[in-house]
């Protein structure tokens, strides 16, 4: 290992467990399973009908095959689908949460007791398969918006779920998205309605806690015309010997002129250094801008797990609407990512912008994988792609699968691709002017990634920068 | 000039990849001495710069380097050029995204920070560096742009000397600064350099043509041929080597290649 590898692979700090009594049903999945876990969270009938509709289409399905990574089969019916903590506290008073519950997200980074919370960031806090607690919710509601578990809209906004749920990620739109929308558990639902520009960021924070467990949850967020929201997304597993699956599926759908920002922090666990255990995040992400001059902005710091396989796209439906996609995705000792988007105009004058960064260090393999199609009638649309790779060592690999489909001839299409190395010349003429290692391999790969880290709200700026264990200092402001 | 030593070089003998490069290089420097060292190609001075900062390619198989007192050789690349010893590089590499502002405030601080004095906040920096600038004539194009990203090689070697005026070092060595550029780019450089002279700080000037030295006048002269210091003089001798050639001072019986 050189030198620079070793400040690049840092061991994972969040692989703790929390020792508290949870509830799960026996491993296995069929009708009975999704009907049980719609009981649980008190499901409407029509609920639970789309579930077994999509069960029943996922059981026609294969996995696929085509991405770039490399794991065992999975086995399905050896997975529990659902677990949550014993005696599960009423949302309605954050008093009431287990205080261990509490401990936990306090030591991620995410305080949501009443006196520790973030100032300007409404947390829901998902354990397993429920949300624990969810901050700052009579605040947002005297503007209208709408913040709470995706389990409660279903009980509590049933019309505007049904009116959106799955219109953007259809059931059957892939193998994975398929299991998702039969046996989603908790996730978050935000609504944004006409005119508002959301007062707080929207958080939502992913825990796995439970073994055997896969997570799959579900998110739903909706931009009225002219409305801004600002959402971020963080998660984090424990260390652990098997690999287990979490498999989301998250929805946006913005209206005329509304605007959605959703960035991504994934630290799931990545198994350790020889590729034993981690997180298996297969995760469809997808917003549809429908509206006149709408924009939806993907941001992803991707850092953990063993298998990343997630493609946050943009349907450009409306006429002159914009998708964004800012993306590091970091692999490391063993891990695979194939990672990237898909942007599809279909309004004319539309606009998408790519911006992909990938790190491998150690065995780590990197894949980007974009689409960006010109549907026939999408007149006058403009893309912009730049894919860059950076290797850390010798044993790692980068790989870039850029698609274009272009219809239309008065599409603009500009791609831009860079493979670079981290080398030891670069550090030795940092440390001749002074610098540490640690501090030059932070500034180069701080340097590397800084189009994306500019796009991500503050706080999920220093997120980032722990995470890479890198100074932000001089790529933020 | 004071006639205190700074640097003393005893029979250095230096490898890289398992190739002696060095072979007995002796060398003494006072505080505030300009020093020469000229030579064909493949001769070492190059491997003498590099050696001397401490890259990790070049293996140091005997001999002894002091610097202010210290043992050289003991310390880490970082050590030495916090304790002032700068190398102004052939071949500055580029870092991209960083600024040439916030890499330099980043060095600075390293070596405040090394010093015992507080670290300089953005603005406090800026008040600096526009005194650096101003001292030697310069104005800030450069330091909003990413480090050497772009830069042609007129700029990379004006950065190099920026660098050196806002460190500060004792011990600055410069690595053929004058290598790819042209006569008023060189002049640039070298009036620079000039300013920057002064009875604490030190130079080793590594350069392959007399040309240089019409603009940085050193106190001394040595000439390297295969890894040692075949002839050493005043400024006069670069002249004598600019008419004769390398030739003139090859070591007997030896081949230059």
């Amino acid at each position: 290992m050189t030198s620079i590898e070793a400040h690049v692979l840092q061991p994972y700090k969040y692989g703790f467990v929390t020792d508290i009594e949870s509830e799960s049903v026996p491993p296995g999945l069929s009708e009975d399973v999704i009907r049980l876990i719609s009981a649980k969270k008190g499901e409407p009938e029509w609920m639970l009908e789309w579930r077994l509709k999509a069960y029943r289409h996922w059981l026609t399905m294969t996995e696929p095959t085509w991405a770039n990574v490399k794991y065992g089969p999975i086995d399905y019916q050896a997975i529990s689908y659902y677990a949550a903590p014993k005696q599960r506290p009423k949302v309605e008073s954050l008093d009431q949460v287990d205080p261990k519950l509490l401990e936990t997200f306090e030591k991620l980074g995410i305080p949501i007791a009443e006196q520790k919370r973030l100032a300007g960031v409404a947390v829901d806090a998902v354990f397993d398969s429920v949300s624990v607690a969810t901050t700052f919710r009579a605040e947002l509601a005297k503007f209208g918006v709408i913040f709470c578990p995706i389990s409660e809209a279903i009980r509590e906004h049933p019309d505007l779920v049904r009116q959106y749920l799955g219109t953007v990620v259809p059931t059957n739109d892939n193998f994975f998205a398929a299991l998702n929308s039969a046996v989603f558990t908790d996730g978050s639902f935000a609504y944004i309605p006409k005119g508002v520009r959301c007062p707080l960021e929207l958080s939502t924070y992913f825990r796995i806690n439970a073994s055997s467990t896969g997570q799959f949850e579900r998110t739903l967020i909706i931009a009225e015309e002219g409305s801004h929201v600002s959402y971020l997304e963080g998660c984090s597993a424990p260390t652990r010997d098997e690999n287990q699956l979490h498999a989301a599926v998250v929805e946006l759908v913005a209206l005329d002129n509304a605007q959605i920002k959703y960035s991504t922090i994934q630290n799931w666990y990545p198994g350790d250094e020889e590729g034993k255990g981690g997180i298996y995040n297969f995760v469809t992400k997808r917003g549809a801008c429908r509206g006149r001059n709408s924009k939806i902005s993907w941001t992803q710091v991707e850092t953990g797990s063993a298998i990343t396989w997630k493609y946050p796209g943009c349907l450009l439906q409306g006429d002159g609407s914009i998708g964004e996609f800012y993306s590091v995705a970091v692999t490391n000792h063993r891990q695979q990512a194939d990672t990237g988007t898909k942007m599809i105009h279909i309004g004319k004058n539309t606009k998408s912008t790519i911006v992909s960064k990938g790190i491998s260090a150690g065995h780590g393999q990197n894949t980007y994988r974009g689409l960006v199609k010109i549907m026939k009638g999408a007149e006058g649309a403009r893309n912009y792609s730049q894919c860059d790779s950076m290797l850390i060592g010798d044993q790692c690999g980068a790989h870039t699968f850029p698609y274009i489909d272009v219809r239309n001839s008065s599409a603009i299409m500009e791609h831009e691709a860079s493979t670079s190395k981290i080398g030891e010349d670069q550090i030795f003429y940092c440390k001749q002017r002074g610098l540490s290692a640690e501090d030059a391999v932070s500034m180069i790969v701080n340097g590397f990634c800084k189009e994306v880290f500019k796009e991500l709200p503050m706080e999920f700026a220093v997120e980032a920068q722990n995470l890479l264990g890198i100074s932000l200092e001089g790529s933020v402001g | 000039m004071t006639d205190r030593l700074l640097l003393e070089i005893k029979d250095l003998h230096a490898s890289v990849e398992g190739k002696e490069i060095l072979r007995g290089v002796s060398l003494q420097v006072r505080s505030g001495e300009v020093h020469a060292v000229m030579g064909p190609n493949g001769s070492g001075k190059s491997t003498l710069a590099q050696v001397l900062a401490g890259h990790p390619a070049y293996t140091v198989t005997g001999g002894s380097v002091r610097y202010d007192g210290k043992d050289l050789l003991e310390l880490d690349p970082e050590e030495r050029a916090r304790e002032g010893v700068f190398l102004a590089f052939q071949y500055p590499v580029s870092i991209r995204g960083i600024t040439n502002s916030y890499f330099l405030r980043s060095a600075v601080n390293a070596i405040r920070k090394h010093k015992g004095e507080p670290e300089l906040d953005p603005l406090d920096f800026l008040q600096v560096l526009e005194d650096k600038l101003k001292a030697i004539g310069w104005d800030d194009s450069l330091m909003n742009r990413a480090v050497n990203e772009g830069f042609s090689g007129g700029e990379k070697k004006r950065n190099e000397i920026l660098q050196l005026a806002v460190l500060e070092p004792r011990l600055a060595i410069l690595d053929e600064t004058d290598s790819g550029l042209d006569i008023d780019a060189l002049k640039t450089v070298a009036e620079a350099v000039n300013m920057l002279r002064s009875p604490q700080r030190s130079f080793v000037v590594v350069t392959h043509y007399q040309r240089l030295l019409n603009y940085i006048v050193p106190d001394y002269v040595h000439v390297l041929a295969e890894g040692r210091i075949v002839k050493s003089g005043g400024k006069e001798l670069a002249l004598t080597l600019e008419e004769k050639g390398y030739d003139w001072v090859k070591p007997e019986g030896a081949a230059v290649s």
